[in-house]
């Protein structure tokens, strides 16, 4: 089975190294999309032996994960498990991943929401809100609608249809995978809250944008 | 009434304006059309405001002008949503262009 790593990335230059180096004794190739990065992070990423995909202008996570689905389908990739470019996951737990393909899941979710460890209460709520707006926009519940740290079989990626360009590919990519009945595991992760990593993510007004853009995209 | 001299000014300003991009070719045939009649019918309504009462009775609102605004309105909260998705579909076409830039590269 070949396992591709793929991490999108926009001016992660202060950790997307260290990500790589972590995540390398797990996967076969790491694939780091440069979602037009202002500073080092494609140089970074190169030097730390990742191939390297640069978009020319910042297009947005759901954008970046899209190219990276269709480099990993040149790679010939079996499993694609994206997680996120500023350290907040843990490379050790992605076996758990390949595990539970190993038991029939097209596409896994790995949920800070299982254990809540760590997690401050203000994501807590930000991300239960947005378990909610998936269910009653799509139909499918699970615990953590946001987590970038995912992975998927080929033959789910070739069904997946990224249509969005943003922090709401999240929600798409579970929508998706209802709308093709393949079947979702959700197991449970840390999460790994830095001062760094809890600058990183969504807001509240992000938060309402995306909302607005999944509205949209449920009804167009 | 001042508000019919701005209207009015307002209404030649906007026609003007629609002729000069017909004639430079940014706008096709059937829209010059329309905004043009449709200023032409603000006019109308701004000089003879008694026009709005024929409205008014065919839809049993009190007042003409009232009619107006009811319609303008939704037709405007429509015209914005219409955009915004046309928004949507240019960004998406945008993406497709920088994935296919991004890809290219890859393959060297």
């Amino acid at each position: 089975m070949k396992v591709v790593a793929l991490v999108p990335a926009y001016n992660e230059e202060k950790t997307i190294g260290n990500v790589i180096d972590r995540v390398r004794p797990f996967v076969e190739k790491i694939l780091v999309v440069n979602d037009g990065s202002t500073d080092e992070t494609e140089r970074t990423a190169f030097a730390h032996g990742a191939v390297v995909l640069s978009h020319s202008i910042n297009r947005g996570l759901g954008a970046a994960i899209g190219t990276g689905c269709s480099a990993a389908r040149k790679l010939n990739a079996d499993i694609v498990v994206t997680l996120d470019a500023d350290g907040q996951h843990d490379p050790e737990e992605i076996s758990k991943f390949l595990a539970a393909i190993e038991q029939g899941a097209d596409v896994v979710i790995g949920s800070r929401m299982l254990t809540r460890q760590g997690m401050p209460w203000f994501r807590q709520m930000a991300n239960q809100l947005g378990n909610i707006v998936t269910f009653l926009l799509f139909g499918a519940w699970v615990t953590d609608s946001q987590s970038g740290f995912r992975a998927f079989t080929s033959h789910a990626l070739s069904k997946i249809d990224i249509r969005t360009n943003r922090m709401e590919v999240s929600s798409e990519i579970i929508a998706e995978t209802k709308r093709h009945g393949l079947k979702l595991i959700e197991i449970p992760i840390r999460a790994i809250y830095t001062r760094y990593s809890l600058s990183k993510g969504q807001n509240f007004f992000v938060g309402l944008k995306t909302l607005f853009k999944l509205i949209v995209r449920r009804f167009t | 009434m001042p508000i019919q001299i701005l209207m009015m000014g307002f209404s030649v300003f906007a026609i003007a304006r629609t002729i000069r991009q017909f004639r430079k070719g940014t706008l096709p045939t059937n829209w010059l059309m329309v905004w043009v009649f449709f200023w032409i019918g603000v006019s109308i309504v701004v000089l003879l405001p008694q026009t709005t009462d024929l409205l008014a009775r065919l839809t049993g609102v009190g007042r003409g002008v009232d009619v107006i605004v009811y319609g303008a309105i939704p037709a405007l909260f429509y015209l914005v949503f219409r955009l915004y998705v046309k928004m949507e579909k240019i960004e998406r076409e945008i993406t497709v262009l920088v994935r296919k830039n991004a890809l290219e590269k890859f393959k060297e």
